[in-house]
């Protein structure tokens, strides 16, 4: 297929047909699917349930956070308000999303044998460990199953005969607060990924792929696609007219605002910094933050995309968002927010932003001013998940000298005999991405 | 790492003395514990060359393999480890106390109550540093497959019953070690530099004879250059003066002293067994004596000093009082001990090479557990530890500034007294965050109401006040208590139940059915080269 | 550069060197495995990287002597040539191969490369650490598959000049002894990410000329020089000294001296700098501790104080409890 005939709608289709096809009359126990960012999991999710239920087959659905399975039960009642569905919650305080309770056909409880005979019933993966069946689930739908651990699914798998396996690969792993390397290279390693686990022992189920990312803009996929999926590439679902960022107030010459520009213009930008070794919360580099943020509100930004050609919609705080590494970055960019006057800029973590979507993000790198780079901040989901979230432009706010830094810390990762090698160096990744934020990059001291 | 414990660090550079990060011990030490110092071969796996091995600091006992390439001498020495050791296991599987627990009863499949045994006390080991755990789990791994004569007349080397027993039970014990907080079986470089910040990196800490440096030097001396003098001062013949603690050796001395003596060895072994009259044989045997006391001698040598300092680091530790939950955690290690027994007693299969898909998720589940629970214990015991996470913003400690008594709603209120805190910490809290406190040893539960300004919170209790109207005397925080409430949980939930192995899903592999009785090591001739 | 002798010279030798025994063992295995026309090397390579090619039975062997590296390089590519097109399962004993390093060329002699059938190359690592169980040192096998990467690439060049260009496997057949025994076990393992990481920092690596430019005009490393000179040649090459050096470099007592004089923080560990911000030393950070010295407002220095307040606050906590229960013990004969 050439890039010209290439239809991103038609190919979607096909894949999800295809997906749908097996889940529905196949004849393996699973179906896996890898869906990079924003390539329409969710309602990939919700249609499979869907026509499952519409077929007679009951249905449970594994989630990995309350917020997944509360989001998963509001789209389905969007997508059908007539059918029933259950929502098993813990017995703790606030276990559930309190806009579940205006819906007439969501029936919560925090036991199973309450919602007997549901269509389909939802939950978290830990709250489904403690169920007992005498009969399995026909059906059961596993979303984020790529953060979902080995040693989770092993303690839900008896409740379901067959199952529907969607998540991103690229985006973080699950994690295990212990050692576990006496189990690593066995195929049921506890802490690998669900997925890891279940393919190894089922090496002959479909596995499809979500070919096209909605979400990211033809200025960010070829990126992502090349630094974090580079066995699996996938493609914009939009060309690079499809989308326009405007902004009516003129750059007043300021870094932040000619850094807004070159992402307006290229979908990238990166504010630079001097180099400088700085604690984790570098106040410079917090405040550089937030007045990207500030003006980007107040130049009275204008998103135009494909869903509305030719309609302007306004560049809202709702649809910015900053991304971090660490917590207590976070909440120093929450509080310059506050003094900037800023509210309702979603601030947060890799971890809690996966899943999310923005039309504008302003990124934290998590190596700036590091005088180390850690496991941990090269970790190349944690990059992946902050360089995918957004539908027009992403801007890095970053020291001089994190090329410099990388050298420094050359990748010496150990190696487990026997496991599967499915991603990129952390290392190379944030290479590949600095190359190209290096293009777009406005050297700025505050 | 805590930026206390960086400070720690700093402040022992530039003191030359390692500082405290804990002002209690927060591991159980047995009044007699048994220590165990082994040397191996360079270059193979598990093959050792010698140990000190024993309870009593001042005569400890020395285990040689002259050749450690001859595998029948490397037999006897395993078999000599099991002669000492397993009579220390024994001596307290036979004490027992009575206990409860909780089971599922086969029948009913209800949770009830069983009388059962629990060991009074369990055998601790202790090894010098964490390259000891390896070898006791290596030494374990090698000995639970050994064939007996009685198993199997024909093998080739049949063991004596207690090697492959031992195995069983150096697996049993470097499986447990793995278990934060665990102390069946401990690296005493891992419990002194859990209590001890030196002025040196985390891999120079294990160094036994370094750390000890900088713990406690000489008299006179800094510790930064006692503990360079233990890492690096030779002598004249370019020996070490402080041996590496183990097990592996410094090469130096394999190449200078220990190769010409085990050659020495191997020539008057080789002269015996040419010798062609008694009177031959008996001056050859007195030469092949003589040279292995020669291999003997220097074993002891490179052991004796980390065997004199392990006790050294022991005394140490027992200078520290105990922490509050250590006891609580060595009970489980007692349960540990009493289970492995009565596994062993029942006639159970050695374990497997490896653990299968359910036992594996069981021992991650445990160890994530007692990892929350060990952090949160020791933080409880100790207000270094806490003041760690104070500083994180995982708990805060501050003054009560006022009480107002107030009632849950519903037909039967309950109290819900607010608490008005003052505090110079600062909690990463969430809105309606729930806190917690120690309260006679339990944790009482509070949540966050609101904040009146910077550092001043106002907590609802919730818990823990009694089953009546006016809470009970005590159970309310007061006016002008100084109190510290943490983030995080005091104990720890039971995870989810997983499947037995028999019902392994298909997402695993399914059932492994029937355990087939895993095979022994191949044993090749190339073992001697 | 004999990094070993140079230490000594310096005055601070380094610990390595190895143990006889390893080194007898070490080589008798690897002599074990390719005894016999390498047949079990060759039965590993066919199981574990090629199983559905046809067993190898009476592969080839070229000789490779020559005279001189660049000599062995080019017998090296002559018989890869040669094999590519045979057909049948050849193994390189010891080829040498040349990597173009920052502008010189360094040569590489890995253990084995064997040819497959269908003309591809794989590169073999024979190592005497223990497969027990299938499962090895991380660290080691980690180590192992960066050694192979460069192989990779240095294939790979050779490769390139060839027509049709053969494929070279990224990956590699690790050989090491099974279990306790002395007989080889196989394991296939991927270095793709090593060989990218790899690839890339051979792009970046500092060009030799360029470490040249900042040595002071006739600086030698040569270890007949005295240790004065010599040491102001090594301090002259830039460095960073960090613990995890002492297992992987002959010069690291040197370098860690070096960085206690300098009172760097990060002799202590490379993590410990995370929180410190701008202060490198160690005398920098405790000032800033003690509130001596430092801009309050900077938020590493205003943690610093936190925390030296709340640890003298909880060893104050401490010391008051221990008295007390030592004037309780005293009440209580």
């Amino acid at each position: 297929m050439t890039t010209v005939d290439f239809d991103p709608g038609a190919a979607a289709a096909r894949a999800t047909d295809a997906i749908l096809h097996d889940t529905l009359h196949g004849t393996e126990r699973g179906v896996v699917v890898d869906s990079p960012p924003g390539a329409g999991k969710s309602t990939l999710v919700v249609r499979a349930a869907l026509e499952l239920a519409d077929a007679g087959r009951p249905l449970m659905i594994v989630a990995q956070t309350n917020a997944q399975v509360d989001d998963l039960v509001l789209r389905l009642a969007e997508k059908n308000p007539d059918l029933p569905v259950g929502r098993l919650h813990s017995s703790d305080t606030d276990a559930y999303d309190k806009a579940l309770d205006d819906l007439p056909q969501v029936r919560t409880s925090a036991r199973a044998a309450d919602l007997g005979g549901l269509p389909v019933v939802l939950s978290t993966a830990a709250k489904w460990a403690h169920v007992k069946v005498d009969e399995p689930w026909p059906h059961a739908i596993v979303d984020e199953a790529y953060q979902m651990r080995s040693d989770s699914l092993l303690a839900v798998a008896g409740l379901f005969e067959r199952g529907l396996f969607v998540g991103d690969p690229g985006q973080l792993d699950p994690f295990a607060i212990v050692g576990s390397e006496q189990w690593a290279g066995l195929s049921y390693d506890p802490s690998a990924s669900a997925v890891t686990t279940l393919l190894a022992h089922n090496p002959a189920l479909p596995q499809h792929r979500l070919p096209v990312s909605w979400r990211l803009p033809a200025s960010a996929a070829p990126l992502v696609s090349r630094a974090f999926y580079p066995y699996t590439p996938f493609r914009s679902g939009t060309g690079h007219g499809d989308r326009r960022l405007a902004f009516a107030v003129p750059s007043d010459g300021s870094g932040p605002d000619r850094v807004i520009d070159e992402a307006a213009e290229s979908g990238w930008g990166l504010l630079e910094l001097p180099a400088r070794h700085t604690p984790r919360t570098d106040p410079e580099a917090v405040r550089a933050v937030a007045a990207v943020v500030r003006r980007l509100l107040d130049r009275g930004g204008a998103a135009t995309s494909e869903r509305a050609p030719g309609t302007p919609l306004p560049l809202t705080a709702d649809r910015i968002a900053v991304g971090t590494a660490h917590r207590d970055q976070a909440a120093a960019v929450r509080a310059a927010l506050a003094e900037l006057g800023v509210a309702d800029v979603t601030v947060d973590t890799a971890n809690r932003l996966q899943g999310r979507e923005y039309d504008v993000t302003v990124v934290l790198h998590p190596l700036s001013g590091r005088p180390d780079a850690t496991a941990f901040h090269l970790e190349t989901g944690r990059l992946c998940v902050l360089a995918s979230r957004h539908r027009h432009a992403c801007i890095v706010v970053c020291r001089a000298g994190v090329g410099d830094l990388l050298d420094d810390y050359p990748s010496t990762e150990p190696v487990q005999l026997g496991t599967l090698v499915k991603f990129p160096d952390g290392w190379e990744a944030n290479h590949a991405v600095l190359a190209q934020l290096s293009e777009h990059r406005v050297g700025w001291r505050p | 790492m805590s930026l206390i414990t960086t400070l720690a660090r700093l402040e022992a550079v530039s003191s030359g003395r390692a500082q405290p990060t804990a002002t209690v011990r927060h591991r159980h030490l047995s009044e007699r514990p048994l220590v165990f110092v082994p040397l191996t071969t360079a270059g193979e796996a598990g093959a050792p060359l010698g140990a000190l091995v024993g309870t009593d600091r001042d005569a400890p006992r020395l285990l040689v393999v002259p050749q450690p390439r001859d595998r029948d001498l490397r037999f006897s020495f395993l078999a000599d480890l099991a002669d000492t050791v397993l009579p220390y296991l024994d001596s307290h599987a036979e004490s027992v106390e009575a206990a409860e627990r909780t089971e599922t009863d086969p029948e009913t499949g209800k949770r009830v109550k069983v009388e059962v045994e629990l060991c009074a006390d369990a055998p601790q080991l202790i090894v010098p540093s964490r390259a000891g755990l390896d070898l006791v789990r290596l030494l374990g791994r090698s000995m639970r497959f050994r064939r007996t004569a009685e198993q199997d007349p024909e093998a080739p080397h049949p063991a004596p019953p207690r090697i492959p027993l031992l195995g069983r039970w150096l697996t049993h014990y470097g499986e447990r070690s793995r278990v934060p907080g665990s102390a069946l079986l401990l690296a005493l470089t891992d419990v002194l530099s859990r209590h001890w910040a030196t002025g040196q990196s985390g891999l120079e800490d294990q160094h036994l004879g370094a750390l000890l440096a900088w713990i406690d030097p000489p008299d006179g001396t800094r510790g930064d250059e006692a503990a360079r003098g233990a890492e690096l001062a030779r002598d004249a013949a370019g020996q070490l003066l402080c041996p590496p603690a183990g097990p592996a050796t410094d090469p130096a001395f394999d190449n200078k002293l220990l190769a010409p003596a085990i050659e020495r060895y191997d020539r008057a072994r080789t002269a015996l067994a040419a010798a062609e009259d008694a009177l031959a044989a008996d001056d050859r045997l007195a030469a092949l004596t003589a040279a292995e006391r020669e291999v003997r001698d220097l074993v002891e040598s490179r052991t004796r000093p980390t065997w004199d300092a392990v006790w050294r680091g022991l005394d140490l530790l027992r200078a520290l009082p105990q922490g509050a939950h250590a006891e609580e955690r060595w009970t489980r290690d007692r349960w540990s001990f009493t289970g492995h027994r009565d596994r062993v007693l029942a006639g159970e299969p050695p374990q497997p090479r490896r653990d299968d898909a359910v036992t594996a998720a069981n021992k991650l589940a445990a160890r994530e557990r007692e990892q929350a629970r060990l952090e949160a214990q020791e933080a409880l015991d100790d207000p270094l530890v806490m003041a760690g996470r104070r500083l994180a913003g995982e708990a805060f400690a501050g003054e009560v500034t006022d009480v107002v008594l107030a009632y849950s709603e519903g037909k039967r209120p309950s109290p819900r007294p607010l608490v008005t805190v003052r505090t110079d910490d600062r909690p990463h809290l969430a809105e309606r965050a729930r806190v917690y406190r120690s309260l006679g040893g339990k944790p009482q539960s509070a949540e966050l109401v609101g904040q009146e300004a910077e550092g001043v919170l106002v907590l609802r209790v919730l818990d823990r006040m009694g089953r009546g109207r006016e809470p009970e005397p005590g159970s309310v925080p007061e006016k002008g208590d100084r109190l510290c409430f943490t983030l995080f949980e005091h104990e720890q939930r039971g995870g989810a139940k997983l499947p037995d192995p028999q019902d392994t899903p298909w997402t695993h592999g399914g059932p492994p059915g029937e355990p087939a009785p895993e095979a022994p090591d191949t044993v090749t001739e190339e073992d001697v080269l | 550069m004999d990094k070993a002798r140079l230490a000594s010279a310096l005055g601070a030798p380094s610990a390595f060197g190895q143990s006889q025994f390893a080194l007898t063992r070490g080589n008798a295995f690897e002599a074990r495995v390719k005894a016999d026309g390498g047949a079990e090397l060759l039965r590993l390579a066919h199981a574990r990287l090629d199983p559905g090619a046809e067993p190898p039975a009476g592969a080839a062997v070229p000789d490779l002597s020559a005279h001189g590296p660049e000599g062995r390089t080019a017998r090296t590519a002559l018989a890869l040539r040669e094999a590519a097109g045979a057909g049948g399962w050849t193994l390189l004993d010891h080829p040498m191969l040349a990597l173009d390093v920052a502008g010189s060329p360094a040569f590489l002699e890995p253990d084995a490369v064997v040819v497959h059938p269908d003309g591809s190359w794989s590169v073999v690592e024979i190592k005497s650490f223990p497969m027990l169980d299938g499962s090895a040192d991380p660290a080691k096998v980690g180590a192992a598959a960066r050694q192979a990467a460069v192989y990779v690439l240095a294939l790979e060049e050779v490769a390139a000049r060839l027509a049709p260009v053969p494929r070279v496997h990224h990956r590699v057949l690790l050989v090491c002894p099974r279990d306790f025994s002395n007989l080889a076990a196989g394991c296939a393992v991927d270095v793709r990410k090593q060989r990218a990481v790899t690839a890339r920092q051979l792009a970046r690596l500092t060009r030799i000329e360029e470490i040249a430019k900042v040595l002071p005009k006739g600086a030698t490393f040569a270890p007949d020089r005295g240790a004065e000179e010599l040491t102001a040649a090594v301090e002259a090459v830039p460095a960073t000294y960090a613990p995890e050096c002492l297992s992987a470099c002959e010069l690291a007592f040197h370098c860690r001296e070096r960085s206690r004089e300098a009172g760097a923080v990060t002799r202590l560990g490379r993590p410990l700098r995370a929180e410190l911000g701008g202060l490198t030393t160690v005398e920098d950070v405790l000032a800033a501790a003690r509130g001596e010295r430092g801009d309050p407002d900077d938020p590493a220095v205003a943690a610093l104080r936190r925390a030296a307040a709340l640890r003298a606050e909880a060893l104050r906590t401490a010391e008051a409890r221990a008295c007390a229960d030592a004037e309780v013990a005293a009440l209580c004969p």
